[in-house]
């Protein structure tokens, strides 16, 4: 048994990564990256909802109705998000005016819905909260990896310590201004796709259509 | 009137929901492989967004805000930390209410949309839309105005981005980059095409 909650824990890190192959709550990943500090508290404000929401709809998965269970589900989320909110709001005030909606539309973050639907309401409490923390945890090492990427190459820096010396400090590190703008991310999450696509085959989209050379025909 | 102009086209182009602050992007990657059915997305999250941020604004003027229920006697009330779940809340209640309407006074438009507005209620553009509206302080007028246009905006994106998925699939395209990956890197050079545009005012 405990090998599977290992399991349940380990495997949405890379084999099943919630962003790179389930193409689920991307919207966050890519807004929030640009300074790791923001990107660290996103991470744990996300395994956070996602663990105890899994829990949650895990206890009361008998009692929801079929029909309106999404409407509960959203109930049950969102009252975690407000109280995460209200944690950042009142313990890192400054972290939390960069986050703006972001918090917010961790309601709306396909993963957090999807496990719930898809894990929770169907097994037990305990290994729904190991799933919901495993693909929490899916989602903070891709986040975290965009956000060093970001922050080390676009301002020098890892959670705001100078690694870089940056030439407008006196040092010898040009930074890459264009890390610090929104269509990095775009840019980086693509590669980083390719680079585990790479590794791991199984994971390839079928192609549809073959490109044919002549002689073939 | 002016102000309303210009802040509408900075909804569309400047801040645009999709490709700025990357809000809807579930859905944005998912349907856009075909033209058809993104315009089809692109009009029914206009819709949505046009009723749901006015609606939004309204439950915010005379219900949450600090002394917003002075109207009913309690002008000490503050319960703007029930924010997030009343706007998710009108948002889920509105598409099915929308849908509704469809399905009896409209069926051709519903037999087109209908399969997207499901998909609606937990696409963060939405949500994102209000909660911008929140952020900023828009009054009724100007919440109308950005529900439209950032409406607007996410469909321009959604659009286009299909209409550059459907050329290319012929095109040879490395095996791990296959699907997913060159369409990040695509909606990433449209984000740049995008970013052209800030700077511009009217």
């Amino acid at each position: 048994m405990s090998q599977t909650r290992k399991q349940l824990l380990t495997d949405p890190l890379v084999d099943n990564n919630p962003i790179t192959l389930q193409v689920l709550g991307i919207c966050s990943a890519l807004a929030v990256t640009s300074s790791l500090n923001v990107a660290f508290v996103m991470s744990l404000a996300v395994i956070a909802v996602c663990g105890f929401s899994s829990l949650f709809i895990s206890f009361l998965r008998h009692y929801i109705p079929n029909s309106i269970r999404i409407i509960v589900q959203m109930v049950i989320i969102a009252s975690l998000v407000i109280l995460v909110d209200q944690i950042i709001k009142a313990y890192a005030y400054e972290i939390s005016k960069t986050l703006s909606v972001f918090v917010g539309l961790i309601i709306t973050n396909c993963i957090v819905m999807g496990r719930a639907e898809a894990f929770a309401m169907k097994n037990k409490p305990f290994e729904s909260f190991v799933d919901g923390v495993g693909n929490g945890l899916g989602y903070s090492l891709l986040l975290m990896s965009v956000g060093v990427i970001r922050e080390l190459f676009g301002s020098g820096s890892l959670f705001g310590v100078m690694i870089f010396d940056p030439v407008s400090n006196g040092g010898w590190y040009v930074p890459n201004g264009l890390l610090l703008l929104p269509p990095s991310a775009f840019f980086i999450i693509g590669f980083i796709i390719w680079g585990v696509r790479t590794w791991k085959k199984s994971q390839v989209e079928a192609r549809e259509y073959k490109i044919q050379t002549l002689k073939e025909h | 009137m002016e102000g309303l102009i210009s802040l509408a086209v900075k909804a569309i182009f400047v801040e645009n929901l999709a490709l700025s602050f990357f809000l809807g992007m579930c859905t944005f990657i998912a349907v856009s492989k075909k033209i058809s059915t993104a315009i089809g997305l692109g009009i029914s999250v206009m819709i949505v967004q046009s009723i749901t941020v006015p609606a939004n604004n309204i439950i915010l003027s005379y219900l949450l805000k600090p002394g917003a229920l002075a109207w009913a006697g309690f002008p000490d009330i503050d319960l703007t930390f029930l924010g997030l779940i009343s706007y998710i809340g009108v948002i889920a209640a509105l598409v099915q209410i929308l849908e509704m309407i469809l399905d009896k006074y409209f069926p051709p438009l519903y037999n087109a949309l209908g399969i997207f507005l499901p998909l609606i209620t937990v696409n963060c553009a939405i949500l994102g839309g209000s909660l911008f509206m929140v952020e900023r302080d828009y009054n009724f007028s100007e919440a109308t105005t950005y529900g439209i246009a950032s409406g607007f905006g996410w469909a321009l994106a959604i659009a286009t981005m299909a209409g550059v998925r459907e050329k290319l699939k012929y095109s040879d395209i490395p095996d791990g980059l296959q699907g997913l990956g060159i369409t990040f890197i695509t909606a990433g050079l449209m984000a740049m095409a995008f970013m052209c545009f800030s700077g511009v005012k009217l």
